[in-house]
Parts: C-alpha cells; structure tokens; sequence
C-alpha cells in the first residue's frame, strides 16, 4: 500500500518463523458479535501475528437478561420456563436440573414413569444437539449448508416428538417438581420408538458423509487439543473433558434419576482435539440411542407427579441445595437457598459451556485464525447459557 | 487411497439429491408453507385465550376474575381488573368477572403456566400464530373481546383436554344442581307449615340454569 496518506501498517509478521524480530506488527482482529462464526453474540479479540494467534480475549455478556436475579424475584415454578431459555437447543435438560435440584432441597419424590419420561425426554436432547453440533462444527469449517441440514432434518423429528409431548418445540417447559406435567399422549411412546428405530439409518449417513473425508481430519485432527491434567484444571465437563480421556460423566457419577438400571457405555478420546470431540459426540448420540431403547422398553404406567406436589403456594422449607447433572454440554447445576418463603434466596447456575468456554485462548494459542472459528464450533456453546 | 473419503461423502449427497425427486415423500423434510400445512399437534400450543360458554362471550365467560394467572405469570403479562357487579356462573353461584383482561402477546412466552393454575378451566392455550402485525404495541395487546373464544373452539383443537373439562365441569353441575334441589326441598319442607310455598324465597328461585347446563359439547 504505498499511496500518499497511507496509514504505516505492515501486515509482517513480527516475528520470524527462527524468533528473530523483524520490522512487523500485532494486528488485533475483533471477530464478533455479528461474524457468522461466532455462534451467537460472542466476540473474541484475537491478537495475531502474522496468522498465528498470540492472544484471544472472549468477551461476552450481549444476550446477558438478568436470568438469576429474575429467578430471586420470582416463584419457584416461575423460574421453570425460563430454565428453557438458558441452553435453547436442550431446554428438557435444564428443566429438569432445576426440578432435580428443587426436588432435593424440598424433598419430594419422583414417580417411576414420570423418571422414565425424564429418561426419554434428555436422551432425546442429547441426540438432537449433538447432531446440531456435528452440524455446526462442519459449517464452521466450510461445509456451509449440508451437513448442518441435514443434522437439522433429523432434529426436526426430534422436536416433532417435543411438540406433540409438551407442546412446543423448544421453549418445552415440560417438568415439574416431582414428577412431569403431563402424560404422554396415546400413541407418542411408539413414534419416539419410530425415531429410534429411525435414527442409526441417519448417523450412518453422516458419518459416511463426513467421518472419512480428508478435508475433515486435515482440518480437526490435531487441532484445539487440550490434554487430560489442562481439562481437570479448566474445569471442563462434558463431551470436552471426555475427549481428553477422562472418564468423567455424571450419569454413571451420581446415576442421579434412574440412569442406574440402564447399559450404556462413555466414550472416551484420547487426544481431547477437535476430531475426538466431534467423533464422541457421534458415539455418544449411539449410547444415547441403546439407554432410549432400554427405557422404552421397560416404562411402566403409573402417576407423573408426585402427590404431595404443590403447584401454587410452594414453599420449601429453608435450607440449600446443589443438583447436576449431565447435559449435553457438561455439567450443569443449579444452586438454591431457600429462605423457607415462595421464592429462592440465591439462584445460581453452573453453566456448562461458559466453564467450558474459558480454556479457549488456551487451545488457539499458537494457531492460525482459521482454526479459531473451528476450535469455537467444537466447543458447542450456546450463549443463552453462557450470558443468562 | 487420498479422496476416498470425499468420493463417499459425494455419493452420500448424490444419494439424498436423486431421493428427493424418486422418493419426495421419506426425503423432502419441508413444505410449502402457506399453500400447504401440516396438521399441529394437539397438545401444541402458542398463546392463552379465554373460554366462553354457549353463544355471549359476555355472559358465558368463564374467568371469575380471580387474578390468580395474573400473579402467577412469569412475564407479568396479564392484566385484570375485577368487576364490581356479580354474575351467575355455569352452576348459578354468583361470581365476579373481569371488567378488563388483557394480554400483551409480545411479552408472553407461551409458557402455559396461567392454564396450569386457573381452578376455573377459563384459560386456554390457542394454536392460532399467524399473529403477525404492524402495529408493534397495541396490536399485540389483546383485550377480553379478542381474547374471548367459545368452547367449541377449545373442542376443536384440543378434543382429549376439553372432553375431559367438559365431563368434569358437567359432573359439577349435576352435584350443585342436586345441592340446589335438595336444599329447596328442605327450604320448601320447612316453609310448608307456616306459609305456602309460593311465598318462600328459596323454593321460588331454582337455580338458573347457565347457558352450558344440559348443551352437549359442539
């Protein structure tokens, strides 16, 4: 760029590939919060040389609505759909992290079929956002369009199920403390049994689609690695931790609910990069399908809600509770005192993909900027979640 | 050998593509939505409406007024001012109604928890979401007229809930009605010795009948 006024920048790197410094400059990229790769409103001010990341600084807090001091304000039963719009892809996970942990400090018990709807109704979500998410880290990557779609066609029947269940597609709202809010309609039990029998035909495809494909692993394999003892002190959970090759999933943890009567397995990475992320998730959403098959199986008929549930005037005695469990994302808890009055003293969330998202910088130091957007995608954030 | 995988992937897609037009039915995933529409689930629901029985959404209203959703709704979108007149409810009890109800659509989240706490069956989920206008604030805001829907419409669109409403609501009826007949009986039993029961107040108001009593469902 040599015209009369030109601004003095050098696109050079400041340093040599041998560490010598030459006649170059940081360049600091905002990427974010309209870029298109970002998943959300999500900026990140990456610093580069050259191409290569030297720092990446996440800034978030553009969907940020107050979801904790709205859930102090408000009843406890209040709070339940707006647990929906925490992690919009698995609103029945978050419902029911809250009913678990409400149920905790309350002390009421759960009916077994209203557990194996719990049961059902998770699995569900884990198997639809890990399809999105495959989806999403190869549209990241450039596979714009295919992949993403047809991950979304099968959700679609997925959120069929949802609608004709509870009545809404995403924003479900479905449980309640001690047990669900309603029964399954005549006939719902054997189309989830449909989209069961359904879903391998689909991951059978993808994987033929993707897992092979040379593009895929020169672009994941590698990349965004986190290692075993770095993902225990990040404090990551869920999918990420598992790809670094802990064994680490808290259905098989706390076996909270009734995840204790059913045969699965956790599948477990061994390098925690990109490529082992998105291929526990694909195994994953195959564990999911075997617990979905058992508990179908197996539900009794009986009550969905627990008898000496209140629905209005709930009040539980004063005292304090932490309840987890694993969603698709990791661990998410929630964190309640009461004060014995109809709303909570504290409300708090532990939210999966913020945690997850903090070792970041960590994984894309050293990298170049195209493997950010990459490395972002396998984290599978959803910024409901991470702002609240 | 380098490429297998992207040939594999590429017969995937050719797979889908030449599906779609052989078989549209098992591969297309979308409609053409306005021209075509899928049937919604039952249980599907989009935004609270107010159930009326019989014909007057004025005098068949179900909601009493009694202000519970309004306290209960997580967005605070429901607003009610109660009436300072009575009117006779379905079994004949006189009940307050609201004077005004409004629901701003643009603030609800269609969490259905003002069905869930309504002890009146009055509060319903429509499935009506071609709600879209120009008028950002008050064409949202929806006032008892608007909101007010009789019951066939609830039969309609969800028949399981409604059926068993309706078989509740008609059991109720029957037992205040059997309340009412026995306590004018004991009224006009009592009554008898001292005056003729044409004067006794009791024994010459039966219950009214309430513009549901003995409809069956439509």
């Amino acid at each position: 760029m040599s015209y009369p006024g030109a601004p003095a920048i050098s696109f050079q790197p400041r340093y040599a590939p041998d560490g010598t410094e030459q006649d170059g400059e940081l360049l600091e990229v905002s990427l974010g919060p309209q870029h298109p790769s970002t998943h959300g409103v999500f900026r990140m001010d990456a610093t580069l040389d050259g191409e290569k990341v030297v720092r990446l600084k996440p800034v978030f807090g553009y969907l940020h609505r107050n979801h904790e001091k709205i859930a102090e304000g408000a009843s406890y039963l209040a709070a339940m759909p707006y647990t929906d719009r925490l992690d919009y892809f698995c609103s029945l996970t978050s419902n029911w992290a809250y009913a678990l942990t409400v149920e905790k400090l309350a002390g009421l018990a759960v009916p077994e079929r209203a557990e194996y709807l719990r049961v059902i109704t998770a699995e569900l979500t884990r198997i639809q956002n890990h399809a999105c998410v495959c989806g999403f880290l190869l549209q990241d990557m450039g596979a714009l369009g295919t992949p993403l779609m047809y991950a979304f066609r099968e959700r679609e029947r997925v959120l069929d199920l949802f609608e004709s269940l509870t009545g809404a597609r995403m924003m479900c709202n479905y449980l309640r403390f001690g047990g669900c809010r309603c029964d399954a309609p005549a006939g719902w039990l054997d189309a989830v049994r449909g989209v069961v029998a359904e879903f391998p035909r689909f991951l059978d495809e993808f994987e033929a689609l993707l897992s092979n494909n040379e593009i895929l692993l020169a672009r994941t394999q590698g990349i965004g690695a986190v290692s075993a003892a770095q993902a225990i002190n990040g404090g990551l959970t869920g999918p990420l931790l598992r790809a670094a090759g802990i064994n680490y999933d808290l259905r098989k943890v706390d076996r909270y609910g009734i995840y204790d009567r059913f045969e699965f397995r956790i599948p477990l990475g061994e390098h925690g990069d990109v490529f082992d992320r998105y291929m526990i998730r694909v195994l994953e959403i195959r564990e999911s399908l075997k617990i979905l098959e058992q508990a179908l199986k197996t539900i009794p008929d009986g009550p969905i809600i627990d008898p000496k549930a209140k629905l209005r005037g709930f009040r539980p005695k004063a005292g304090e509770a932490y309840g987890r469990l694993e969603s698709p994302k990791g661990e998410l808890g929630f964190y309640l005192i009461s004060d014995g009055g109809p709303n909570p003293y504290r409300y708090r969330i532990r939210p999966p993909s913020f945690i997850n998202l903090t070792l970041l910088e960590d994984m894309c130091l050293g990298r170049p900027l195209a493997d950010v957007v990459v490395i972002l995608g396998s984290i599978d954030i959803v910024m409901g979640e991470v702002d609240r | 050998m380098t490429g297998s995988g992207i040939l594999q992937g590429l017969a995937e897609t050719a797979k889908n593509f030449v599906g779609s037009f052989t078989h549209p039915a098992e591969n297309l995933a979308t409609i053409e939505y306005p021209e075509q529409r899928q049937k919604l689930a039952e249980n599907t629901r989009q935004f609270p409406f107010l159930v009326f029985d019989g014909t007057d959404p004025e005098a068949g209203l179900r909601c009493v007024a009694c202000q519970i959703c309004e306290k209960e709704c997580p967005p605070q979108c429901i607003y009610i001012i109660k009436s300072k007149a009575k009117k006779p409810d379905f079994v004949g009890k006189p009940q307050f109604f609201p004077a005004v109800f409004d629901i701003d659509l643009s603030v609800c989240m269609s969490c259905q928890i003002c069905v869930e706490v309504c002890p009146f069956d009055a509060i319903k989920m429509d499935q009506d979401f071609e709600l879209a206008t120009s008028d950002r604030f008050q064409g949202l805001l929806f006032h008892k007229d608007r909101l007010a829907k009789p019951n066939s419409h609830f039969q309609k669109i969800h028949p399981t809930e409604a059926g068993e409403t309706d078989t509740r609501r008609a059991a109720d009826l029957e037992k205040a009605q059997a309340a009412a007949a026995k306590a004018a009986a004991a009224a006009a039993a009592s009554a008898k010795p001292v005056a003729t029961p044409a004067n006794s107040p009791e024994a010459k108001n039966p219950p009214p009948a309430s513009p549901a009593a003995g409809t069956p469902p439509m």
